[in-house]
């Protein structure tokens, strides 16, 4: 029945990935520089001693939360850093973190200006809603094959699949965001002279602040679910440790290191949360 | 007379094959048939008019009728599709997107019916806005902002935001964000029709005591005829995106152009915007100057009154003879009308609203004289009258 010969796209892509190959220069010099934003958050967070970076995360939180003050978010992240640290998930937990951040950071650089852009254009919004779809419906597995190719073994791959993964909630939460802003108040910038610059800055970023707030959220959540996957490409981190779990069968091992990873999520999520909750109490 | 704002021929035609649309418009023909050939909606057809210096001109329509569409090309935040704006002489249309910006920074202030504070700032800032992004240095937008607020009469609400107040605060708020600007026209936009009855009055008679001292030149749209009346110098009725009538308060109401404003101005409380002058009837005037008693007894006679109004050579206003009192004069062969003349008697300037004199109007038993600031007689204002124009009768029928 199948008598058309079978579409070589598979070759296609592979040639692709090779022809990106070449521009090793390239390359190479995004690897150097997305490392170098990764141990910079590592460094950092090697230096801390473990009780000044476990006050610093519970002052911000306190800080954030200060006009409604959440006392038991407080004591779960002292009790949930005590026991990250007990069972000697300390460095696995920065290195992770260290990934989530550079990950975050990197989505939020690239996605924000891209969630502008689709607000601002419709044309842009045809072209990029597709390509957001496919890079949020792409099984996060396959990333890892180009990614190995182009960025090599080690945290750098992982954290461009993660970007990958993680940025469209970003770039359509700004878009959403700021085309939400009611019209009467576009109005009113415009009848009041704004330049769109102006326009942007003072009006509509600050009004679609909540929208973007919970879209960066959704890219941390996003990118920490990454780290698992980007563990079998050498991003050493907890999902090292569950990967190796998994290997070895060793459900003890491997819940411990899972229940750090909850941990984590849960403290990044409050943490972001509370910041958009901020304003509107 | 300067026309401060002029719109010549301005035109809206939304859709997407407006300049079919627009040829089909100068054809003639309908509306309907053109949504039918062109799927193009007609917003505004060729509206002219003029806005003098310092006025408040107030477009009138029920909601569809385009007064919102033509306000907006009033400032272009809607594209014109034909037509002119000039605005002291200069041709607004014609502007590019830099020099339009100016114009709207300087020239202009709109306040909107929602208000359109910015809830993300306080109200100080949302005043300063305007200065701000012109680039105006802290200091001095936040002594304008503040001397505007002080202007609107919000005081002490500087550091709250936008939602902490009440509409008809936020609506000051929004009014002194559009002055701090200094611009020289202001157009509002519904700018009462968000607020309850109460503050909407209040609304009213304070733009009103502002425009004493400010003397902008306001273009204000509102769907409340009442609202139009009290503020307007001049007033555009408008309906389905065409000017029906434009005028003064007094010939809209006197003179309406057609049926559609006649029902519209059916429900008016005419009692606010018709003045004495609008409900008196000529009087039997006596110049006690020139005429005896025999005569003046006469024309009471001629014209069927027991009241004549005496005056001077200048027309100035003595008093009040009765014709019973006339008759004695007479018989007892005096000539020495002054003698018989009531000075004690209700009298009202022109410019007088009705509504203000209606309680004495209708307890008085002798009709009130209507004079000029020169106390000049200019005419009489007898009850049956009042009550026949206020119900939509003319004033002739009574005379």
């Amino acid at each position: 029945m199948n008598n058309l010969p079978k579409l070589p796209l598979a070759d296609w892509i592979d040639k692709f990935v090779a022809w990106l190959t070449q521009f090793t220069g390239f390359f190479n010099g995004l690897t150097n520089f997305i490392g170098a934003i990764n141990s910079t958050f590592q460094f950092i967070f090697d230096l801390l001693p473990i009780w000044l970076f476990m006050i610093i995360v519970i002052g911000v939180t306190y800080f954030v939360n200060r006009k409604h003050q959440r006392w038991s978010l407080l004591i779960f992240e002292l009790l949930g850093m005590l026991f990250i640290w007990n069972l000697d998930f300390w460095r696995d937990m920065t290195q992770t973190l260290s990934l989530v951040l550079t990950s975050s950071l990197i989505a939020l650089v690239i996605g924000i200006p891209l969630g502008i852009l689709m607000a601002k254009s419709n044309i842009a919004k045809v072209i990029l809603e597709p390509i957001l779809d496919f890079m949020q419906t792409m099984p996060a597995f396959v990333y890892l094959i180009p990614a190995v190719a182009l960025f090599g073994i080690g945290m750098v791959p992982g954290i461009v699949a993660s970007v990958i993964f993680a940025m469209p909630p970003t770039v359509r939460m700004t878009n959403m965001g700021i085309r939400d802003v009611p019209s009467d108040l576009i109005e009113v910038a415009d009848s009041y002279g704004s330049t769109e610059w102006q326009k942007l800055i003072k009006v509509q970023l600050p009004l679609a602040r909540n929208s973007l707030m919970a879209g960066i959220n959704q890219s941390m959540m996003l990118s920490l679910s990454m780290v698992v996957i980007a563990s079998m490409i050498g991003a050493m981190g907890l999902g090292t440790k569950v990967y190796f779990a998994v290997g070895r069968n060793d459900a003890g091992n491997g819940f411990t290191a899972g229940l750090a990873i909850v941990i984590l999520a849960i403290i990044m999520d409050r943490l972001t949360q509370s910041l958009i909750k901020q304003r509107e109490n | 007379m300067t026309a401060k704002v002029e719109v010549r021929n301005l035109t809206k035609i939304f859709g997407n094959r407006s300049n079919a649309a627009g040829e089909l418009l100068l054809k003639g023909t309908s509306k309907q048939e053109i949504l039918k050939k062109t799927g193009a909606t007609v917003g505004v057809d060729r509206a002219n008019f003029q806005v003098e210096d310092g006025e408040i001109f107030v477009i009138m329509g029920l909601s569809g009728s385009g007064k919102s569409t033509l306000i907006r090309m009033i400032n272009r935040l809607i594209e014109p599709t034909h037509g002119d704006i000039f605005i002291d002489g200069e041709n607004l249309t014609k502007l590019d997107k830099k020099a339009l910006r100016e114009t709207r920074r300087t020239k202009m202030g709109m306040v909107f019916q929602d208000f359109g504070l910015l809830p993300n700032r306080t109200v100080i800032q949302n005043v300063e806005y305007g200065l701000e992004i012109r680039g105006v240095s802290k200091e001095e937008r936040y002594d304008k902002a503040r001397k505007s607020l002080s202007k609107v009469g919000i005081d002490g609400y500087d550091d709250q935001y936008p939602d902490q107040l009440s509409g008809g605060m936020q609506q000051r708020v929004a009014l002194a964000r559009a002055l701090a600007n200094g611009p020289e026209i202001l157009l509002m936009d519904e700018a009462f029709s968000a607020l309850d009855p109460l503050n909407r009055t209040e609304m009213q008679d304070q733009l009103i005591d502002l425009q004493e001292d400010l003397n902008k030149t306001i273009i204000f749209i509102s769907h409340d005829l009442n609202e139009a009346l009290k503020l307007g110098d001049h007033i555009m009725i408008m309906r389905d995106g065409e000017v029906v009538q434009t005028g003064t308060p007094e010939e809209i109401l006197t003179q309406p152009a057609n049926d559609y404003v006649e029902a519209f101005i059916e429900n008016v409380d005419r009692s606010k915007v018709l003045t004495a002058s609008n409900v008196m009837i000529r009087p039997v005037m006596i110049n006690i100057d020139k005429q005896g008693p025999r005569t003046a007894l006469k024309q009471m006679r001629d014209n069927e009154v027991s009241n004549g109004y005496v005056v001077n050579n200048k027309r100035e206003l003595i008093g009040v003879v009765d014709a019973t009192d006339m008759i004695e004069l007479i018989r007892s062969k005096s000539t020495d009308m002054k003698s018989i003349v009531k000075t004690d008697i209700p009298k009202t300037d022109v410019d007088t609203p009705v509504s203000d004199i209606m309680d004495d109007i209708s307890t008085s038993t002798i009709p009130f004289a209507v004079t000029n600031d020169k106390n000049q007689l200019q005419g009489i204002i007898v009850r049956g009258a009042v009550l026949g124009v206020l119900s939509g009768m003319e004033v002739s029928d009574f005379e």
